[in-house]
């Protein structure tokens, strides 16, 4: 903060501790005229609108404590922040608090991770005691956005089918979860775009090739939609998705006749994605859970596509 | 009474100054230790709940210890009762019945609770007696007080603390041993190797009891206790206190023996001061109720064994009304005293009816949250709940799981779990449905979970079901 607002604290402070110092000391005395009547409870000969005021001390050691409250509030003031930016001889700070019961927590957790690091990620989809650590790290990480069994939702894969956007196998895997998919932050994510076809193709243009696209997966179609759309499939669509539709890893073009749909399977929205276009994104994980976790994680999303 | 109390006489004026310290250093209170029937009456409270703390950590049953406040594990154990936090309610409203039952026998006999049963008395006595067998009665503490450090005042006063400081390191404990099964922790204290927070507590306690029971004392009484302020708010004129017979005492007076005081203008007071100096408070009780005192009847017994003496009826202090010192009739079934039993009885009898219905099941639905709902590629609508089963009994139990509700859903998920003793299961459920059937998008559904050994263990519980919005 600026040097006004650090001055202003500080006055604040010395202020508020002096001054309740003060006020301690100048109520400590009370001065009263007049004599003790015999026999009458003590008061302190004060009246007010007809009402007196016994003599009932406090105890002494109130004071005594108020005061160490004081003499800690200095040794306080002293060694953490407090008086405007001073730091603190301790040099404490909230983060750094933060990071030490991270590490103190990565050195306590971190073994029960790193005893799986050697094992294939093969060998661990079958290990129970794995497989459940893997299933917390999800439930806590991934089961936001792909649901808590993994079967993902509207723009979230299904990562419990044998379908696969970059690929299945374990490398695959881990590279999706470390690197994410149009990462802003990971500069090896799995960079992945579908163009929007609407203004080349026109709406007419869409409708044919969504007739198409569902003859591929076997699904409801018009014949004669689709006749036209597979012309249009060969021109825009096969350079990514390939002749045949079946989908390319390399670029994370869906394989378009397995009647799995990411982004819904009604006309309208297989429409809406040729129209419009898709940009998937998924977080990159690499930084934040780091290897040994990663490493079971892929274990458990693996053996999820195994069931 | 202010100690510091001056004289100032003002310039030019015949008025005096009188200049008070708003604090006041504490007098120590030296008590006199005398026979009688209240002293007595605290050995069979006293002797029971000291031994009864440091007795109960080390039972056990069923293997494990019988009072024991689990906290790592989340379960309060007390006796053949275990008490999850979804308990916590119990235990709220236990500590409600007791903190009533309290006050309703406050209204019945003021506040014997603090001078007969209550632990700053039970230590303070205790400390006071080890003070009694190193240091000796009232005038020789007095004495070795003012005293120069010879070696046999250290001796006394060393032996006393050593005293003092054993029973506040047993008492602190103890009193973590309710939280950490005291017969790992007792040997770990002792060979160093007690986790560092039990040792923390364990320290702090010792420090608070040696604080609170050697050296605060009556000032506990008189300026921390939130009981001793209000507690006279539950009395009226009905209530048992410990009162001086003004009408009988006054004027007081010494006299000698056999004389006839009365013809002398001289009530029963002899003013022989055994009441002030037996009380641990340091209060006159002559000068009338006052919130210092305790009720720990110990004036009653001064009082009468001097009454005795002179040949007088007992009980110039007494427990007393102050109906009965008016000279009106003590009525004890008032309507005061009878409404606070009545909700007293209806409350216990409540918390008694809840604590042996209850099931040893709990279930919760966790309906996915993040995902509305989700379109299969079948074009079903899917919504996914985790269920967490928690079996609080002490026994396995397997469990069917049935779902109700509208619709006619589908269901994918276990329909029969295994749930070991005090475990909490998760089981991942989902519910599927045509949405041309679906009606509205949000429709109740109902999970019954029912143990297959005893179908009084079952409980239903409600969730959602989503769909899209039909426009």
């Amino acid at each position: 903060m600026s040097t006004f607002w650090s001055l202003w604290i500080i006055v604040i402070v010395v202020i508020n501790i002096a001054g309740s110092v003060w006020l301690l000391y100048a109520t400590r005395r009370v001065e009263v005229s007049g004599t003790q009547e015999e026999g009458q409870p003590p008061t302190t000969g004060h009246i007010y609108d007809g009402i007196e005021e016994y003599d009932n001390p406090l105890p002494k050691w109130w004071f005594n404590m108020f005061m160490l409250t004081v003499i800690f509030s200095v040794i306080y003031l002293v060694l953490y922040p407090g008086m405007g930016n001073f730091k603190g001889l301790l040099g404490w700070t909230s983060i750094g608090q933060w990071q030490e019961q991270i590490d103190a927590a990565d050195e306590q957790y971190g073994p029960l991770f790193a005893k799986f690091h050697d094992t294939t990620v093969a060998e661990l989809a079958a290990n129970p005691e794995a497989l459940k650590m893997g299933g917390r790290l999800f439930a806590n990480n991934c089961s936001t956005c792909h649901g808590s069994d993994g079967r993902g939702g509207y723009g979230f894969p299904n990562l419990a089918d044998d379908d696969w956007l970059y690929g299945g196998s374990p490398e695959a895997i881990k590279y999706t979860i470390t690197h994410g998919v149009n990462s802003d932050y990971d500069p090896s994510t799995r960079r992945v775009m579908m163009p929007a076809q609407g203004p080349m193709i026109g709406d007419a243009g869409v409708d044919n090739a969504a007739n198409y696209v569902f003859s591929l997966s076997g699904r409801k179609h018009d014949a004669a939609k689709a006749e036209e759309g597979a012309k249009v499939f060969a021109t825009y669509c096969a350079a990514c998705h390939g002749a045949d539709g079946k989908g390319n890893q390399m670029l994370g073009a869906p394989n378009l006749t397995d009647d799995v749909w990411l982004y819904g399977g009604s006309p309208e929205f297989v429409k809406h994605s040729i129209r419009s276009g898709r940009a998937g994104a998924m977080p990159a994980h690499g930084d934040l859970l780091k290897d040994d976790k990663i490493h079971l994680l892929t274990a458990y999303v693996y053996s999820l596509s195994q069931q | 009474m202010s100690q510091d109390t001056e004289h100032k006489q003002q310039r030019g004026s015949e008025e005096t100054i009188r200049v008070f310290d708003l604090y006041e250093t504490r007098e120590k209170i030296y008590t006199r230790r005398l026979k009688g029937f209240y002293r007595d009456v605290k050995k069979y409270t006293l002797l029971p709940l000291f031994a009864a703390y440091f007795f109960l950590p080390w039972l056990n049953i069923d293997g494990r210890q019988a009072v024991w406040f689990d906290l790592p594990e989340r379960q309060f154990h007390i006796f053949w009762l275990t008490f999850w936090p979804q308990d916590f309610m119990l235990l709220a409203w236990l500590l409600i019945i007791s903190a009533f039952a309290l006050f309703t026998i406050t209204v019945l006999v003021g506040r014997v609770w603090c001078g007969f049963t209550c632990p700053q008395t039970v230590w303070t006595l205790w400390f006071m007696a080890a003070e009694h067998f190193w240091e000796g009665d009232r005038n020789q503490r007095i004495k070795l007080d003012k005293a120069p450090w010879t070696a046999e005042k250290v001796a006394r006063k060393a032996g006393k603390q050593a005293t003092w400081v054993v029973i506040a390191l047993v008492t602190g404990i103890t009193f973590v041993g309710y939280f950490n099964p005291i017969r790992e922790l007792v040997p770990e204290f002792f060979t160093f190797q007690a986790h560092p927070a039990a040792v923390f507590w364990t320290l702090l306690f010792t420090f608070m009891t040696y604080m609170n029971a050697g050296f605060l004392r009556e000032q506990v009484c008189l300026y921390m206790c939130p009981y001793a302020r209000f507690q006279s708010v539950m009395f009226d004129k009905d209530t048992l206190i410990v009162s001086y017979d003004t009408r009988r005492g006054e004027p007081r007076g010494a006299r000698k023996k056999g004389a006839d005081h009365q013809t002398e203008g001289l009530g029963d007071c002899v003013d022989c001061s055994l009441c002030v100096q037996v009380c641990p408070t340091g209060i006159d009780i002559r000068d009338g109720l006052q919130y210092e005192c305790i009720s720990c009847g110990l004036c009653i017994d001064a009082c009468d064994a001097v009454m005795d003496k002179m040949g007088y009826p007992l009980k110039l202090i007494s427990f007393t009304t102050e109906h009965n010192l008016s000279g009106a009739k003590t009525q004890v079934l008032r309507p005061r005293f009878v409404g606070y039993t009545l909700v007293l009885a209806a409350m216990v009898a409540v918390f008694l009816y809840t604590v042996a219905t209850r099931i040893p099941l709990e279930v919760d639905i966790i309906r996915d949250r993040n995902l509305l709902y989700r379109e299969t590629s079948e074009g079903l609508v899917e919504n996914i709940y985790t269920l967490k089963i928690a079996n609080k009994a002490n026994v396995p139990h397997s469990y069917t799981i049935d779902v109700s509700g509208d619709y006619d859903f589908t269901y994918l998920g276990d329909t029969r779990v295994e749930v070991a003793a005090g475990e909490v299961l998760s089981t991942l459920v989902r519910l599927e449905l045509d949405p041309g059937l679906l009606r509205e998008p949000n429709t109740k559904v109902y999970f019954a979970v029912a143990a297959e050994a005893d179908p009084a263990i079952r409980e239903t519980q409600e969730s959602r079901f989503l769909g899209p919005f039909k426009r």
